[in-house]
């Protein structure tokens, strides 16, 4: 896995290209697909873009919503229990094009959501249009939520019992537990899943590709379409290279922050 | 209290039988089942479009049930292709793959050395590297090497990118399999390669069935990889000619387009069922998670 890595390092500094010239020939160039990155009125965009899609599907939408139902399948009966989680999971094991396919149809402009609120006499937007960040965030929740509902529950399974008792003796409330007791006692769960889901959910070409293939313009283009595009599309495959070695920081970046701020130390 | 199903009994927290709490448990079933619901519509307009005669976007229960999409798309060239060559990619780096991570995994597990943890971290960082990251410098080492639009090569490659989760979850199985029984073994004579594989393997039978299905249903559903490295139609896996489906034939036919996804969507439920059910599901995930 290391090999791709350094190769994709090495490219970003040349000019390779799938045709002409430079297909043959490549050449050290040095920092000039950086700095042409840099200058690349698309690039803050795409970056920006990148950001909002993994904080807000992943690290807000996949997690909170994981935990939320992870702590309500404890309280409810098996029944219901069954009926949630095979749902849930059954958007996250289906192959990733069907998902996309499936939630493109969603939101499209005839499409099923908009069908539901014309059902309650409200007009509904051109989703993949009008809001395509919107669109696929929501998209990217429904789809990935699973994992991190199976993750917090095999969690707060390992909670001991004794611990959340002892809180309920001391007057603490449902949320105040939760806030309190539980969260701290899965704290390495969720660093782990942060990084897993955080990961992941930059990497997510196919979902966006299938839905909005990156546009309207570029309102839509995170980071792994637009290396695609310049790389395939534009047949830059150094200037593409530039944009996955990007990518790979930025996830970096986002790891280091997960382990620095929830393990500090080996306690947990 | 040896119950026969494997179903946890979840403890009630501390019933007090308080009214509160019983509106408490009304209000989670209810948030829960809304959620569900919102979760559901759009997997039931997959199943709803495939056997409605007039498909749309839109999610309605059939006035008339058909079965024709299915028998459209199940042709030799538009379906059953696309799932064989999907079946290669996705058994073949399976079979590598496993090969691979139990004989990466053995040293890892058994002997202390101390590349262990640094190695184990290499793998994590691995594990955690965003596929579309790497995919653009892999398509230009496909061209330097000839092999673009190779199934054997992509199948590889496959195996490579499943790899480090592999190794990792191999190891995590392997550790629960006792030394002693090898030990016991050594001592009668059997090299390490042999108590591997008389010893250690048959005692991790489950685990390796894991593995083997988890990377399955990764290679299975990868879209991105084949969809580049892949040119001619004739060696595309079914992910992409789903995708073929909705770019090329201008309107698309969206009850051809969901019968197909569900067929193509059927082996890896299944698979995930098997998964879960038989092999157990919590056990899946903490192979892959306990560190």
């Amino acid at each position: 896995m290391a090999g791709p890595v350094i190769w994709s390092v090495t490219i970003s500094f040349t000019n390779t290209a799938l045709t002409g010239r430079n297909a043959k020939d490549p050449s050290w160039v040095g920092f000039e697909n950086y700095t042409r990155l840099l200058h690349d009125p698309g690039f803050p965009v795409s970056v920006w873009l990148t950001v909002v899609f993994v904080v807000a599907s992943a690290v807000i939408g996949q997690n909170v919503l994981g935990l939320a139902i992870a702590v309500l399948l404890g309280r409810v009966g098996r029944a219901t229990h069954a009926i949630v989680t095979t749902i849930v999971v059954g958007a996250w094991v289906l192959p990733e094009i069907v998902a996309a396919f499936a939630a493109y149809a969603y939101f499209a402009d005839d499409g099923t959501l908009n069908q539901l609120l014309a059902g309650i006499g409200i007009d509904g937007a051109n989703w993949l249009y009008d809001f395509p960040m919107l669109a696929v965030i929501l998209a990217n929740v429904w789809r990935g939520t699973a994992f991190s509902m199976m993750v917090y529950e095999a969690a707060l399974n390992d909670v001991p019992p004794e611990i959340t008792e002892a809180a309920v003796i001391d007057g603490a409330g449902g949320l105040k537990r939760l806030v309190w007791v539980t969260i701290p006692m899965i704290r390495g769960s969720i660093a782990t899943n942060l990084m897993l889901i955080t990961l992941q959910t930059l990497a997510v070409f196919t979902l966006i590709w299938v839905m909005t293939k990156g546009g309207p313009g570029i309102s839509s283009t995170t980071l792994p379409i637009l290396a695609y595009q310049e790389a395939f599309k534009f047949q830059e495959i150094g200037y593409g290279s530039a944009i996955a070695v990007v990518m790979i920081l930025i996830g970096a970046v986002f790891s280091v922050l997960y382990l620095r701020t929830l393990r500090p130390g080996r306690d947990s | 209290m040896t119950g026969p199903t494997a179903a946890p009994t979840r403890p009630r927290p501390l019933s007090m039988a308080s009214p509160r709490r019983a509106v408490a448990a009304l209000a989670a079933n209810v948030v829960l089942l809304v959620i569900g619901a919102c979760f559901l519509v759009p997997l039931a307009w997959l199943f709803l479009a495939s056997i409605d005669t007039a498909p749309s976007q839109q999610t309605r229960v059939p006035t008339e049930f058909t079965l024709e999409h299915y028998a459209a798309v199940l042709t030799p060239e538009r379906t059953l292709l696309p799932l064989w060559n999907s079946t290669v990619l996705s058994a073949g780096s399976a079979i590598v793959t496993v090969i691979v991570a139990v004989l990466a995994a053995y040293p890892i597990s058994r002997y202390n050395s101390r590349f262990n943890t640094p190695y184990l971290s290499a793998i994590l960082f691995g594990t955690c590297l965003p596929i579309t990251a790497i995919m653009v410098p892999v398509y230009s080492l496909f061209v330097r090497l000839g092999m673009l639009d190779n199934l054997a090569a992509v199948t590889f490659f496959l195996a490579a990118t499943s790899l480090p989760m592999a190794i990792w979850m191999t190891k995590n199985f392997m550790d629960s399999v006792p030394v002693s029984l090898e030990e016991a073994a050594w001592v009668d004579g059997a090299s390490a390669m042999r108590a591997l594989r008389l010893i250690v393997l048959p005692l991790m039978r489950p685990g390796l069935a894991v593995v083997f299905i988890f990377v399955f249903i990764q290679a299975w559903g990868n879209f991105f990889v084949p969809f580049i490295l892949l040119l001619s139609p004739s060696k595309q896996p079914a992910s992409v000619s789903v995708f073929s489906f909705f770019g090329q034939y201008g309107t698309v036919a969206y009850g051809e387009l969901a019968a197909y996804s569900l067929i193509y969507s059927l082996p890896v439920v299944v698979l995930y069922i098997i998964v879960s059910k038989g092999i157990g599901g919590s056990f899946a995930m903490q192979g892959a998670i306990k560190g």
